[in-house]
């Protein structure tokens, strides 16, 4: 009997109306296509973008030149050169991130206990040599004054879970 | 203005007369086809759009109503390479003759009463001929290409052809015995009636192993084995690029043009309104004149060939070969008893 059935059933397509009734239902829905320039999906506050170095409200940078960043650095794109400033403080004289070996894991975030160097929100950037990957302490200082607002709302939303 | 062209019309010797008038009703005919062709690239991509959730071109001109003619410019910009190794005379020559048949094929279909270019008796022969004829194209593109994936393409449509042309031959012969002519004018005349005098239910196994069989005849979705890009990269065209590479998807495309106004013809009742002879609704569409009905018909049946592509993956060979061997053949010759049957018996308001 089954087998009977088996042959009636495959004579008749069955299986393969079943399919058409499927992507014909398809056919119909809603589509969820995001259009990209004009529509973008939602973000997350803990989203990992282009690196940014923060300062304090007093304008003063916050990186203290740990290194901690650096060290937990899995591809080894962070360079950090430091000296003590004139007024003796530990400072950074050089922290570059090479974009081409960041993997945007965000440890070095993690790493920072002063919350210098985070990562933001930014990813539509491009660049048009190669030597414009290396993010240089002015760029990131740069980045994080244009952002500083979004930045900091942002770890404010995430502080009750650290 | 008018009495002086026609003065030089009538200057003109009447041989010529009738060649300009011919080239004028192909240019009428291929005009439109070669648009149609263009737009069902469109429409093949936002339909299998559709079913997979996404929306498909929208980025080139309103809609994405110019895809077509940006995919058409980029394709003629690019180069044609010849392979080194390539046989240069067939190489170039078989993307003519994959669409050139495809065109001719043309010559017969009636688009509405009377609107023929040429209404030759022999019309279903005369398409049975051609359409077989364009699997050379392919075949000889395979070879001429001198590489491996492209002959083995070519291999596999020579096979496939040849298994599906039978099914395809027979399933014609149905529709010869049901309308008594070979003549595509005189095939949709004798379906007149409503949409139930139409061959489609008499000759419903045939319907399906016509359709199904024009769908392996034209290579697509699920039997688009000579293409297989997961297989054999892109099968009979792997080796060509540029305005070579457009012939052969032009070809494709008004193959399935083809087989769709044929089965609309042959199943369908062609121009014939679905509502003739049903007392209200005959007067209430009588306005629509036949071309709108044949290519309503001819445009469900291109959906249909999206619809298949967008749904079902790609039959593995041996079940194409048993398909077309152990199914269709035997279907097909059984169907026919049938009709012979039902042709002696006079049945219904099919045979009489």
């Amino acid at each position: 009997m089954s087998k009977v059935q088996y042959y009636l059933k495959s004579f008749l397509l069955w299986e393969l109306l079943l399919g058409l009734k499927l992507t014909g239902k398809y056919f119909f829905k809603t589509k969820i296509t995001v259009q990209y320039p004009e529509e973008k999906t939602p973000q997350s506050n803990r989203f990992r973008g282009l690196h940014a170095l923060r300062r304090y409200p007093n304008g003063e940078e916050r990186c203290i030149a740990c290194k901690l960043c650096e060290a937990v650095c899995p591809a080894l794109a962070i360079t950090i050169d430091a000296e003590p400033r004139d007024d003796g403080s530990r400072r950074t004289t050089r922290y570059d991130i090479d974009l081409f070996k960041c993997i945007y894991c965000g440890f070095c975030e993690e790493a920072c206990p002063v919350d210098a160097i985070v990562e933001t929100r930014v990813f539509e950037y491009t660049f048009e040599s190669r030597d414009e990957s290396v993010m240089t302490k002015e760029k990131l200082l740069a980045h994080g004054d244009v952002h500083e607002k979004q930045i900091a709302a942002d770890r404010a939303q995430d502080a009750k879970f650290r | 203005m008018i009495e002086l062209l026609l003065s030089i019309w009538n200057l003109v010797p009447e041989a010529l007369q009738t060649l300009l008038i011919i080239i004028l009703k192909i240019v009428v005919i291929a005009v439109p086809i070669m648009l149609s062709v263009a737009y069902i690239t469109l429409a093949e991509r936002k339909v299998i759009g559709f079913i997979q959730v996404r929306i498909g071109p929208n980025r080139v001109g309103p809609r994405g109503l110019l895809q077509p003619i940006a995919d058409g410019l980029k394709l003629m910009m690019k180069e044609v390479i010849i392979p080194t190794n390539a046989n240069r005379f067939l190489f170039v020559i078989a993307p003519l003759l994959a669409l050139a048949p495809a065109l001719a094929c043309w010559a017969v279909i009636p688009f509405a009463d009377g609107w023929v270019l040429a209404d030759i008796d022999a019309g279903l022969l005369y398409v049975l001929a051609l359409s077989s004829l364009g699997v050379y194209g392919l075949i000889i593109a395979g070879w001429a290409s001198n590489s491996k994936y492209a002959f083995l393409g070519s291999i596999r449509s020579a096979a496939q052809m040849v298994s599906y042309e039978i099914a395809m031959g027979f399933a014609l012969v149905g529709v010869l015995m049901a309308a008594g002519s070979m003549n595509l004018s005189a095939i949709v005349e004798s379906q007149s009636g409503s949409f139930l005098h139409w061959f489609w239910l008499p000759l419903f196994p045939l319907f399906l192993v016509y359709f199904i069989a024009g769908l392996a005849e034209t290579n697509r979705a699920p039997f688009d084995v000579a293409e297989g890009e997961s297989e054999i990269v892109a099968g009979f065209h792997v080796e060509y690029s540029g305005m070579a590479f457009a012939l052969f998807f032009l070809a494709e495309y008004a193959n399935m043009i083809l087989i769709s106004i044929l089965t609309a013809i042959m199943f369908m009742g062609g121009w014939l309104s679905p509502f003739q002879g049903i007392p209200l609704l005959e007067d209430l569409f009588a306005f629509v004149p036949g071309i709108v009905w044949i290519l309503a018909k001819t445009s469900f049946l291109l959906f249909l060939f999206l619809w298949f592509r967008a749904t079902f993956p790609r039959y593995r060979y041996d079940q194409v070969m048993r398909l077309g061997w152990k199914v269709f053949i035997p279907i097909t010759i059984v169907w026919i008893l049938v009709i012979g049957v039902g042709v002696m018996a006079e049945l219904g308001p099919w045979f009489d």
